[in-house]
């Protein structure tokens, strides 16, 4: 009996995926030749599954900034912000992301992750309530067991859930922290704000959208779903990612709530990390500068997005609710799902694979996200790929008529 | 609206009754997951019909003490007895 024995079942499952030259979860990329393309296992892929939004990972601009950080504040900060000090770039880029959202606040974490398990960990504490969509990314979910606040599920995009499960508390006084994302990772589907922020005002709960996948995807100026549902003024905490739009890593929360500050020594997954690197704070300033100079970043994004839905849908692809950079198609066995994935990266295609019970459907998927810099002759390439092995695995119906035989 | 504890074993019997795909024996040691083979989500499925029901919400640190249909049903009886006090 060893101390990994508990982990057993699991790693019959991870074993059952495959060796390592097939195994979607053991998957190296030998060099990455663009945003778009690189060469695993020998091959020259196209790249359909990195959140690499904007395309940004080499831009020129992003790449020269980060550079010159590098040969002036050396590769790496060695310690917590809280212990060892801040750059002045950490302090910049928090103005410029609070600027951005046009908020008084900001405060920049070392990841994505680490940013959902700061607030939620921090903002609601003993006697207070977390209300959380139940498809809510790991993130949240870890960030909400780190915390001494009562947990409460609503069921996915379902404000009237919410309004229960809120109207449920309304003689209990501790403070009520609603969390919804702007998209959902897996499915690509966008939560219905303005009704949960109606919610929000007639129950006096307060409301945190995480703008990960959306940030530089919807929205006018790409601040994201809170700016496209017209209800930024309801958001009181906006938490997101450099990692997909802006192409580095880290995590931010903005918002405009008096007191933030005091943040900075109660968060401990921000007081306990070493910070930033100077090149990826650089890279991330100059990535946000080029979002907001260049909407037509986010025209492309759009319109590549909507071929690549179409395109699958229409061949009959199971997949998810709405078009968005996030085109996911369910299979129905991880079998197939598994063999699906190989013959997608044989024929030189990268795809996540995403499997139950991390998926919302108890079903695999195969899970695509698009950039700004995919062509449409990469697009189309991708929707032929899927089409003949969706045809040949019977995913999707054959185009051949098929000769009955008396 | 006042349940009592035998009202709440029927129900929550039936209602794991109605997710299995396969028929089992529902006693108050059967453990939902390991031996009704629900999956995650029918586990929140059922949990979040339940909380329809009984107009009321299961934590989800009280969620991960169920194991058994006795867990469930002692938790959703607290939980409601809660809501009058």
């Amino acid at each position: 009996m060893s101390i990994l024995s508990k982990f057993d079942h699991l790693a019959q499952t991870y074993d059952r995926l495959g060796p390592a030259d097939s195994n979607p979860l053991k998957v190296t990329f030998d060099r990455i030749l663009s945003s778009t393309e690189g060469v695993i296992n020998g091959r020259q892929t196209i790249l359909l599954g990195t959140n690499n939004y904007l395309g940004l990972t080499f831009d020129e601009g992003c790449i020269e900034q980060s550079v010159a950080a590098v040969r002036s504040f050396g590769t790496g900060t060695t310690g917590s912000r809280v212990a060892n000090g801040s750059y002045s770039g950490h302090r910049d880029l928090e103005l410029a992301m609070a600027q951005f959202y046009g908020r008084r606040h900001g405060m920049v974490f070392s990841t994505g992750y680490q940013a959902n398990l700061s607030m939620l960990s921090t903002l609601a504490g003993r006697e207070d309530y977390l209300i959380l969509d139940s498809d809510s990314h790991a993130s949240i979910y870890d960030g909400a067991r780190l915390g001494h606040a009562e947990v409460i599920r609503f069921r996915h995009n379902d404000p009237d859930d919410l309004f229960k499960r809120l109207r449920r508390l309304k003689d209990h006084p501790g403070s009520k922290l609603i969390v919804v994302e702007g998209i959902y990772s897996m499915l690509g589907d966008s939560a219905p704000l303005a009704e949960i922020a109606q919610v929000k005002r007639e129950t006096g709960a307060y409301l945190l959208v995480d703008e990960a996948h959306s940030m530089g995807v919807l929205g006018a100026t790409g601040r994201g779903l809170s700016e496209a549902a017209g209800v930024e003024a309801d958001v009181d905490f906006i938490v997101g990612t450099f990692s997909k739009s802006l192409g580095s890593v880290g995590g931010f929360c903005v918002s405009d709530i008096d007191g933030f500050e005091v943040l900075r020594v109660a968060c401990r997954p921000y007081m306990f990390t070493a910070s930033l690197p100077p090149a990826v704070i650089a890279s991330t300033q100059e990535a946000l500068r080029r979002m907001i100079q260049e909407p037509g970043m986010r025209v492309r994004l759009r319109d590549n997005a909507e071929r690549l839905y179409h395109g699958l849908s229409s061949l009959g692809f199971q997949v998810g609710p709405q078009a968005s950079p996030i085109v996911s198609v369910a299979v129905n066995d991880n079998e197939t799902a598994v063999r699906f994935w190989n013959m997608l990266l044989h024929g030189g295609l990268y795809v996540n694979l995403a499997l139950p019970p991390a998926t919302p459907t108890n079903k695999p998927l195969m899970r695509a996200s698009i950039s700004a810099a995919h062509t449409p002759r990469q697009i189309d390439t991708a929707i032929a790929l899927f089409a003949d092995i969706g045809q040949r695995l019977g995913v999707i119906p054959s185009r051949e008529p098929v000769a009955l035989v008396a | 609206m006042n349940y009592s504890p035998d009202d709440i074993r029927v129900h929550v019997t039936d209602a794991l009754r109605a997710a299995l795909t396969r028929p089992a024996d529902i006693e108050g040691s059967t453990r939902i997951v390991q031996d009704l083979g629900l999956d995650s989500l029918a586990v929140m499925n059922l949990m979040m019909s339940l909380e329809d029901h009984y107009d009321v919400s299961i934590p989800l640190d009280r969620v991960a003490e169920i194991v058994t249909v006795d867990d469930l049903v002692k938790a959703v009886v607290q939980l409601t007895q809660n809501e009058r006090a």
